[in-house]
């Protein structure tokens, strides 16, 4: 029913929206923002635990669309143990492959985020699966204020 | 179920012809702008073919022909409502300028510093922004009379909150976000015995059944052009010669003056002292052939239609395990709103999207409802005169399609 969906609604999302990874409260954290979405009422609320320049833990609590919390869930997975400088440069590259300026990236350098290449065809979703990404971008520039999609 | 005439007139509205990803377009997001039939957009395409030229100005063939229609659009407003006169019918860009001219003109006259103002829980943003920008600006309060679980008004609720402060109220006809229709006859019955008067806004009540300013007796009415199967951009703020005349001007400029000179101006009569500058004459010519078009049917005739419409597709709702209805008032409009557990309303939107269907997902301009009922948005399908039964169904089967896609 459903096919021409494919792209966008991949099993590892609806798998990641169902049991969300790093779903969970940090105690102490180090850093602490607020993500919102006034279009959709997106919120979340991402945790880091940092070892000195490298993110040590990552994890979130929200609610949202499958896409922003399979964003989020695939997210805290792939930056644990990256370093800050590793994981600005991979919210840049998830960032022009999901509002498709990068029609070069080589989809291997994102991992497994790839599958979330999807959204570039739906313009009105682009911001559910980069949500995650700009609250971390706040939280690694270590701003407290909520920050918000409009 | 009724004669209604729905496949003659969706032949009128090309755009329900349109393919949506190689599906039939169904749509059901007319809560948030209603199509268009072909007599609005040839009134609108003809007008600039043939008639166009400014109004009120000059002496010329095509001025006074512009005029004419503009002016002729005027009294159709009026015979559709059923206003005392033209004069009382002030065209605007849509409800929400009309709501805020309101608030502006007859608010900032009437309305001081500890003077309280009432809205409903189910208010749009724009009964709600406005007034909360006048209470800042003089000091007024605003109070919110509240709802039930079924997003009904609690009226001895609101007839509680009514006291000698109370300077107006303002309420929401027919909910966009829940169809909840109000008891607006009783509320503005009951706010008149105490002298406080009632502004209602119609914009979603207005393309669903008949509207009666005078057997309301309300003392502003207003609503949106575009969601009354006319253009975008063009609107109507209904309010009382008294009061209209009463009230200072909202913006400054060409047309709505009688005299001007470096030292004072004056103003123009009503309805033109609230239409500064040129306005958006093509799209009044617009609203007025929409208004033709639905008295080929009749508004009571569309509600009727439009009721079966509801029933039917609520019906189908409640058999579907895991949605809920927001908005089950006993008094409403075709509005289906709902969530559907674990599953988003933008997935939701979404996925329905892929099948050609057109829902709003979201908060419907509507955040205090969201918050009332603990959820960040609901999906809604909204119903109008050209929806059938079969694209009711074409909607449930996409429902539960996407219940078992998501697992």
């Amino acid at each position: 029913m459903f096919e021409d969906l494919r792209d966008l609604y991949q099993e590892v999302i609806f798998d990641h929206n169902r049991n969300p990874r790093n779903f969970r409260v940090i105690d102490h954290p180090d850093r602490k923002v607020e993500g919102f979405n006034p279009l959709c009422g997106d919120r979340l609320t991402l945790y880091l635990k940092m070892d000195g320049g490298t993110i040590q833990d990552a994890s979130f609590q929200g609610s949202g669309c499958a896409i922003s919390t399979a964003s989020v869930s695939l997210m805290t997975e792939i930056i644990k143990g990256k370093t800050e400088a590793e994981a600005e440069a991979l919210f840049k590259t998830f960032h022009d492959m999901t509002t498709g300026k990068g029609e070069d990236i080589q989809l291997e350098a994102v991992g497994k985020l790839a599958v979330l290449a999807g959204v570039r065809e739906y313009p009105a979703r682009v911001k559910c699966a980069t949500l995650a990404w700009h609250t971390l971008d706040a939280a690694l520039k270590n701003e407290t204020q909520a920050i918000s999609t409009e | 179920m009724t004669n209604f005439p729905v496949q003659q007139i969706r032949a009128d509205f090309p755009i329900l012809a349109e393919k949506i990803r190689n599906k039939p377009l169904v749509y059901l997001d007319n809560a948030a702008s209603c199509q268009k039939p072909n007599a609005v957009i040839d009134a609108i395409s003809n007008f600039y073919r043939h008639d166009y030229a400014n109004i009120h100005r000059g002496v010329h063939t095509l001025s006074v022909r512009a005029t004419d229609k503009f002016e002729a659009a005027r009294e159709k407003v009026k015979t559709f409502i059923n206003a005392a006169s033209s004069k009382e019918i002030i065209f605007v860009r849509g409800a929400t300028e009309a709501v805020n001219l309101v608030a502006q003109t007859y608010g900032k006259a009437n309305i001081q510093a500890g003077d309280e103002i009432i809205i409903t829980a189910m208010e749009h943003h724009s009964n709600i922004v406005p007034w909360q920008m006048l209470c800042e600006q003089t000091g007024a309060v605003l109070k919110v009379a509240p709802m039930n679980v079924q997003g009904e008004l609690l009226y001895p609720e609101f007839e509680a909150l009514l006291n000698d402060k109370t300077r107006l109220v303002a309420v929401v006809h027919m909910s966009n976000a829940l169809g909840t229709i109000n008891p607006v006859k009783k509320m503005i019955d009951l706010a008149h015995s105490k002298g406080i008067p009632v502004m209602l806004d119609g914009a979603q009540a207005i393309p669903h059944m008949a509207v009666d300013v005078q057997a309301l007796d309300c003392d502003f009415y207003v609503f949106s052009g575009h969601k009354l199967y006319g253009p975008s951009g063009i609107g109507v703020l209904y309010g009382k010669q008294a009061l209209l005349e009463a009230m200072p001007p909202y913006q400054g400029g060409g047309d709505m003056i009688r005299t001007v000179t470096f030292e004072k101006s004056t103003y123009a009569g009503l309805p033109h002292k609230f239409e500064a500058g040129t306005p958006n004459i093509a799209d009044v010519v617009g609203l007025g052939a929409a208004i033709d078009y639905l008295n080929n049917f009749g508004m009571d005739a569309i509600a009727d239609y439009e009721a079966e419409l509801l029933a039917y597709a609520t019906e189908q709702a409640e058999q579907i395990k895991g949605l809920t209805i927001i908005g089950t008032a006993a008094e409403k409009g075709g509005i289906l709103s709902f969530t559907l557990d674990h599953i988003h309303p933008h997935d939701i939107g979404t996925m329905l999207d892929s099948l050609g269907i057109a829902i709003r997902a979201g908060h419907h301009c509507a955040m205090p409802v969201m918050d009332f009922y603990g959820v960040p948005a609901t999906a809604r399908a909204s119903f109008a005169m050209y929806n059938t039964m079969e694209e009711v169904d074409v909607l449930m089967g996409g429902i539960k399609g996407l219940i078992e896609a998501f697992g």
